[in-house]
């Protein structure tokens, strides 16, 4: 620390950082990719002087001083260009000279995140380790009739639908009066939730879409990708792969005016319509695009001016309540494209997500619902929304299938979980745990930027900068000189595989419990738990 | 895997028939048990077609509330076949009490109601008897419906066969489902013990159903009264039987498309392909993840029987027209033993997509595939 440099309240040291820079001045050749890779400029070019003093042999002679001067990589210990964790200097650094650790311990930069007396806004994830989802077990293993089904060799129906489904008396009334259907689209229950346009880079969109057109093309797996907030590319509205995306309309309604418009030309209905009131890892809070994001294109696809900040409202502005928005919403979306195209609400799971299924049971056009628990991520959002707000979705979701169960529509709407499925990476595992508390099917958005585009976020608050546009990968920036890093291709490749990879490890859970020819939507008696609140809470079995 | 055999005759035989059959087919079950199904029923019942008859296990406390419940919905015990062993029950069959069939006349009020209302009146009940037995095991009521007997035991088949007397001329019947074991899967009871029952449906089945919670609480929602109880995975079977027919309103061919609906490269060249896909859909909560033979009785005297595809040893039916006698057997040794006399190449083991029907005139086992156009029915 240089002599002259102030000591205020807000000053740290490098100590204080959570992520501390270990620099190697043996390897390091100075060749500068490290600093100008860094996307928050935590570290910089420093020019180093040193003193030598040399004290002569003897008594009389006086000791002579020297100076070098050397160069070299320092971290600034400004907070606001505190290390993130990134590990981008390392990736670059020829000789693994340069690497960010963890410093456990300290917990300073916390208190000083917040400055000019505004909150910290993030990106990223919640920043809780736990997770329910991992805890559950399969437990009911068919072993007593028969052997028990071999995963790799049987013949498996891994497909869900999505879409009002008439209960068996009225499809067969409707059948013999030839009477309107509700449409009902039957795909696989692992669907890629809403991340819109503007919150991804070009590039990842782009990859998504490539990995969801050849699953569906080449691999007979009906996969489906939500759009978010924030339109859709034109091009894609006007081609056949529409067919294969659920599109998003919010409460800020950007993109609509594009996507309206272009219905007159569209070759394909899309898959869906999905109406978000809420999302889990801000409930009540509306989305924001920040306005680093937001380039001339994503300006253009959403109707926007460029380089504004673009807030979407925590409800519809235009809705007076939620039974109000909910049926009009979905009455005139289904109007829209004919009655052609299932219609459903997204919400934040919460304490009034029974009343909100409440009003769609008695919807003949609702197509589903869309829960979305706690532990999801998101684009950008307030420190303390994303860590303390929100419901769990295990527990919700299970009170809605349970609900439905009462009303005997459990069949009927669909169910859709989302928030914290394989944050630990165990994505076929937490998504056979949902569907058997009774979902029919679950979406996944941070499991795919990590799988996909290795996403370098993790549940310790690495990273977290997607809502600056400065993502270290370029997942989530709009900035050309950032994204390029992303190859679609390898995106569409990885998203092939993990997805691929999912359907076997969900074949190996489903097969020992002797299910192959539907999927075992609330067969929650194939589930236990080691602890008994949770048990009790979700009423599987209680095994310890 | 519970072994299952079941007789559909012209003239009434002895349950006896069945027991022998289940006997020779002991290897594989373990004599846990007996559940027995009879209509079509011969003897002093001949008369009494239009009485329901209550089927269960009465102590003498249970037989006297049993009377007073009934005396108090206007019933009159019209014929009785009460039996009460006098010998020591085998080893780990507990002495219960009296096994009784006791036909009822229906009250006076009870004239001009709907068929669907008096169904529904006789399994109120037939539940509420069981409930008022529940707690202390005085009254175990298995079936209340015309022509139907139901008898069910712990204890080997055989055994059970020499204590119970079921060599009785009284318990003559043409339609007879046979189980011989008690319930694998759950606790033991003798309400979990097959066949089911309910309104004149019943069915058997061996395998275990994985699907049978979410079945369950599906049924459960329905609505219907009598979906209830499910001591047993396989109980779900019963109503589902009863759904598809009773509820849905749609022919027993019906039944396999929606227990196991075909898969879309079956069902792409089929002429009802619109309907039945959208009747996978609808009763999505009732297919059945096996294996499972499931062998059933309507009430018209039909017989049937059918498996899903993960079934890997099938059932046989054969029979003889002749004569007028089929069998339903989850072994081939069992149908040999019972009807020897018949033609063995003419015997019929229902694959994957099959139904196999035998119509209350014994002359023919109808075999329906999936495949098939439906018959009409809508």
């Amino acid at each position: 620390m240089l002599p002259e440099r102030p000591i205020t309240p807000s000053t740290l040291s490098r100590k204080d950082l959570p992520w501390q820079i270990k620099w190697d001045i043996n390897t390091c050749t100075k060749c500068g990719r490290c600093t100008s890779v860094c996307p928050v400029n935590a570290i910089e070019l420093g020019v180093f002087r040193k003193r030598d003093v040399r004290p002569p042999m003897g008594l009389n002679a006086k000791p002579t001083t020297e100076f070098s001067t050397y160069y070299g990589i320092r971290q600034r210990t400004d907070p606001a260009y505190a290390c993130i964790g990134c590990a981008m200097c390392n990736m670059v650094c020829p000789n693994n000279a340069i690497e960010p650790n963890r410093q456990y311990d300290s917990t300073t930069l916390e208190f000083q995140n917040n400055r000019g007396g505004q909150p910290r806004t993030r990106g990223g994830r919640r920043n809780n380790s736990e997770s329910l989802l991992d805890q559950i077990k399969f437990i009911r293993i068919s072993m007593l009739t028969d052997p028990a089904l071999d995963a790799g060799r049987h013949e498996f129906d891994v497909r869900t639908l999505l879409g009002r489904v008439l209960s068996p008396e009225a499809e067969i009334k409707c059948y013999r009066e030839n009477g309107w259907k509700p449409p009902v689209r039957e795909i696989y229950p692992l669907v890629i939730g809403g991340m819109s346009f503007g919150a991804l880079s070009p590039n990842m969109w782009e990859g998504l879409q490539m990995g969801v057109a050849y699953l569906n093309e080449e691999m007979n797996m009906p996969v489906r990708m939500c759009t978010g907030e924030g339109g859709c590319p034109p091009r894609l509205l006007r081609s056949r792969f529409l067919k294969y995306v659920i599109l998003q309309i919010a409460s800020g309604y950007f993109g609509w005016d594009e996507i309206i418009h272009a219905i007159p030309e569209m070759k394909e209905d899309p898959c869906a319509i999905e109406i978000k009131y809420g999302q889990g890892a801000k409930p009540g809070d509306g989305g924001l695009l920040m306005w680093y994001k937001v380039n001339k294109l994503i300006a253009a696809i959403r109707g926007v001016p460029k380089g504004v900040s673009l807030p979407s409202p925590p409800t519809h502005q235009t809705k007076y309540s939620i039974e109000e928005a909910v049926a009009k919403m979905i009455q005139s979306m289904s109007m829209a494209w004919g009655f052609r195209v299932p219609v459903y609400p997204k919400i934040s799971a919460s304490s009034t997500s029974l009343a909100v299924l409440n009003n769609l049971v008695r919807n003949p056009y609702a197509a589903g619902l869309a829960i979305d628990g706690e532990d999801g991520g998101t684009g950008a959002a307030y420190n303390v929304s994303m860590n303390h707000m929100g419901h769990p979705i295990a527990s919700n979701l299970r009170d809605c299938y349970k609900a439905l169960c009462v009303a005997g529509a459990q069949n009927e709407i669909p169910l859709i979980a989302g928030g914290g499925i394989g944050k630990h990476g165990n994505l076929a595992a937490n998504a056979a745990a949902l569907i058997m508390l009774g979902a029919s099917m679950v979406q996944i958005g941070k499991y795919v930027m990590q799988a996909g585009a290795g996403c370098l976020g993790s549940e310790k608050d690495r990273c977290n900068v997607c809502n600056i546009g400065v993502c270290p990968k370029g997942i989530t920036s709009q900035d050309p000189r950032v994204y390029r890093r992303l190859d679609p291709e390898k995106v569409a490749e990885r998203v092939v595989d993990f997805y691929l990879s999912f359907d076997t490890e969900l074949r190996k859970v489903f097969a020992p419990l002797g299910r192959s020819t539907s999927l075992p939507v609330g067969m929650s008696d194939a589930l236990g738990i080691s602890d008994k609140d949770a048990a009790d809470r979700l009423d599987i079995k209680y095994v310890i | 895997m519970c072994r299952l055999f079941a007789l559909t005759s012209r003239d009434p035989v002895s349950p006896m028939r069945a027991i022998d059959a289940l006997n020779v087919m002991k290897e594989g079950h373990d004599g846990s048990g007996v559940g027995l199904f009879l209509s079509g029923l011969g003897g002093p019942w001949e008369e009494l077609k239009e009485y329901p008859i209550l089927s269960g296990i009465f102590t003498d406390e249970g037989l006297s509330r049993m009377s007073d419940y009934m005396t108090k919905n206007g019933f009159q015990p019209k014929y009785s076949a009460t039996f009460t062993p006098d010998v020591e029950p085998p080893a780990g069959t507990p002495r219960r009490g009296a096994y009784a069939s006791i036909a009822f006349k229906i009250p006076d009020g009870w004239k001009g109601m709907a068929e669907e209302q008096v169904s529904q009146n006789l399994v109120r009940m037939r539940l509420g008897l069981r409930a008022m037995g529940e707690e202390s095991g005085d009254i175990m009521v298995f079936s209340f419906w015309p022509d139907t007997i139901m008898i069910k035991e712990v204890g080997d088949p055989l055994a059970m066969a020499d204590y119970l007397k079921l060599d009785r001329e009284e318990l003559q019947a043409r339609h007879i489902l046979a189980q011989g074991r008690q319930n694998t899967n759950y606790a033991i009871n003798l309400y979990a013990c097959h066949p089911f029952f309910i309104e004149g449906i019943s069915t058997m089945t061996n395998g275990e159903n994985t699907a049978f919670v979410p079945i369950r609480e599906y049924l459960m929602s329905r609505g219907v009264t009598g979906y209830q109880g499910y001591q047993s995975d396989s109980e779900v079977f019963t109503h589902i039987a009863h759904y598809t027919t009773k509820r849905l309103r749609l022919d027993i061919s019906a039944y396999k498309h929606v227990i196991t609906p075909m898969n879309d490269d079956e069902m792409r060249d089929h002429p009802d392909r619109e309907f039945l896909s959208d009747l996978k859909r609808a009763c999505r909560k009732l297919i059945i993840d096996g294996p499972n033979c499931v062998i059933g009785c309507l009430p018209d005297g039909s017989m049937f029987m059918a498996q899903d595809r993960k079934k890997f040893r099938p059932g046989v039916v054969g029979g003889n027209p002749e004569l007028g006698i089929y069998g339903f057997s989850s072994e081939i040794c069992g149908l040999n033993a019972a009807i020897p006399d018949r033609d063995r190449t003419k015997d019929f083991q229902p694959m994957h997509l099959d139904t196999a029907i035998v119509g209350p005139d014994c002359r023919e086992v109808l075999q329906c595939s999936q495949k098939d156009p439906l018959r009409p029915q809508l």
